[in-house]
């Protein structure tokens, strides 16, 4: 039960240090919200148009605006020496790093998928895609957080290791992307969307058993710059 | 092997395959260009170490035995 | 037995062993590949049949397809010989997997190249958002990755630690990647594009294919070879036994 108690105070830390820092809490979500914006400006506000790229639209602002915080999930806590504690602790390392990756989706994940249905009104998004949007997005931004904690890991001591860590983390994403943007077409087109996301809660299944154990084993190479 | 004939029948055909000729030759042509330079690399790579090692090696030296 | 198994374990993990001995072979192994490539090319231009539906076009196969499968067979290599540098600490491995990285870098986008090209008189452009195509794209995108990750880090002992961790998760991730992608297009792909099968092709037009696989295998390991040679020498500068080669 100590192994329960230290994921629980640690989750219970990074909730409260992430809520200190107040504006930086929204960043992601003010982000996805500006970039999603800039669509209809960039092709047309004409609704039939915004329609057919809205599914891929939002899934594409969603992927980014999880990747701009992806940075910080370990980031910080080694800049100022936190870090290193926890991988002295007799608490495993992947129980720390789900910890961290839960806390990341908290930040960014939940608040997209909670704003997302906003955008597809604004969008022109038609009214059978939102369900299927709000699910495949809890589910895909989940996806994001655990495999980008395995990137976040390995470039924890660089300096520049931002534009990096988008490089090294995208072609990972590229099936999450596909079978989330195509549920809400489906949905949109009047076809069974359940199955696809059914494959993507079997990705998320997957990557929950084995991208923490990656992750932890990462963070191990990755402190050592 | 008697069913191995050359299928053109002259050079300026096999060059023009038909209108196909561009695409074939290029491709072909990049893709020697590319894997040369792929197989020389680490050649012109090892010669360049061992010439900076050996003169290295010749400086060190002049330097033990004064 | 096992301790014919254990000599040899310690001689491949020997940085010296293995470069005498891959120098002793390297000239046989040069001339086979030039052979091969070379008989495999001329076979596959001039004297494989044309094909009845693409016409000469379709010659452009005899580099795209054995590119193809190296390029894929090199990313497996490399997060094998990742995973034994992990594992066992065996230096040689590590060095094998840092000269891996941009052999295939360069084969897959070769391998997308002669794609581009032979798509454009087969479909009529050169870019289509194929299943095949798109797949290979993402292989460039990791093998990048790879690569990037490996030029960040100054310490190497933590680069290629940290090469070997992504590409083993990518290796996880490929078939996932291909079948999502595949699946992807049946979903979008246009009635009009129809894909040459490879499964119905004529031995005549096989026979010089199966040349111009070998032959890139060969070409594979020698430049492997030639990589590893020469990041032996790059790290082991100081050892005595490279002093001698002098």
């Amino acid at each position: 039960m100590v192994s329960e108690s230290g994921f629980g105070a640690l989750l219970r830390r990074d909730l409260l240090l992430a809520f200190r820092s107040g504006g930086e809490l929204l960043n992601p979500l003010v982000f996805f919200v500006m970039t999603t914006s800039l669509v209809p400006l960039a092709i047309s506000p004409s609704p039939l148009q915004l329609a057919v790229m809205a599914p891929g639209m939002i899934w594409i602002t969603a992927l980014l605006a999880t990747l701009l915080a992806l940075d910080s999930v370990f980031k910080d806590d080694f800049d100022d020496g936190s870090l290193l504690p926890l991988l002295l602790c007799p608490q495993s390392l992947w129980l720390s790093v789900l910890a961290k990756v839960l806390v990341h989706w908290l930040r960014t994940g939940l608040p997209i998928t909670l704003v997302a249905p906003l955008l597809g009104i604004m969008l022109a998004l038609p009214e059978a895609g939102f369900l299927p949007l709000v699910i495949g997005l809890a589910c895909g931004t989940a996806c994001f957080s655990l495999i980008g904690a395995v990137g976040a890991a390995l470039t924890v001591a660089l300096q520049k290791g931002g534009v990096l860590l988008s490089l090294i983390v995208i072609p990972l994403y590229f099936p999450v992307l596909i079978f989330g943007a195509s549920a809400v077409q489906r949905a949109v087109e009047g076809l069974q969307y359940m199955p696809v996301l059914a494959l993507l809660g079997a990705f998320f299944a997957f990557a929950l058993l084995t991208t923490p154990f990656a992750a932890a084993a990462a963070l191990r190479v990755g402190v050592n710059g | 092997m008697s069913d191995l004939v050359f299928q053109f029948p002259n050079v300026n055909a096999f060059l023009a395959m038909n209108g196909h000729g561009v695409y074939v030759w290029s491709a072909y042509g990049i893709s020697a260009l590319v894997l040369l330079s792929v197989a020389l690399a680490p050649v012109r790579r090892r010669r360049k170490l061992l010439a900076a090692m050996a003169s290295r090696l010749k400086h060190e030296t002049g330097n033990g035995t004064p | 037995m096992w301790q014919f198994l254990k000599t040899w374990y310690h001689r491949l993990a020997s940085p010296k062993w293995f470069y005498h001995t891959s120098g002793r072979w390297l000239p046989y192994l040069a001339a086979v590949t030039i052979l091969l490539l070379v008989s495999g090319a001329i076979w596959g231009l001039g004297f494989a049949p044309e094909d009845a539906r693409q016409g000469n076009s379709y010659r452009i196969i005899y580099i795209h397809v054995p590119v193809s499968v190296l390029a894929l067979v090199g990313y497996y290599l490399m997060a094998v010989a990742g995973a034994i540098a992990l594992i066992w600490k065996i230096k040689l491995a590590d060095m094998v997997m840092v000269s891996a990285a941009p052999l295939g870098a360069v084969l897959t986008f070769l391998a997308l190249l002669t794609g581009s090209i032979w798509g454009k008189p087969t479909w009529g452009t050169y870019w289509e958002w194929d299943a095949r195509i798109t797949s290979m794209l993402v292989l460039l995108f990791l093998y990048l990755g790879v690569l990037a990750l490996s030029r960040a880090f100054t310490s190497r002992d933590t680069a290629y630690k940290a090469c070997a961790i992504l590409s083993l998760v990518g290796t996880v991730n490929i078939p996932i990647i291909y079948k999502s992608v595949d699946w992807w297009y049946t979903l979008h792909q246009p009635a009009t594009i129809k894909l040459t099968g490879g499964s119905t092709i004529h031995p005549a037009m096989f026979k010089p294919l199966l040349v111009m696989i070998i032959g890139f295998y060969c070409f594979y390991a020698l430049v492997l070879i030639l990589n590893t040679r020469a990041e032996i020498l790059r790290r082991e500068q100081r050892s005595a036994w490279v002093r001698e080669l002098i």
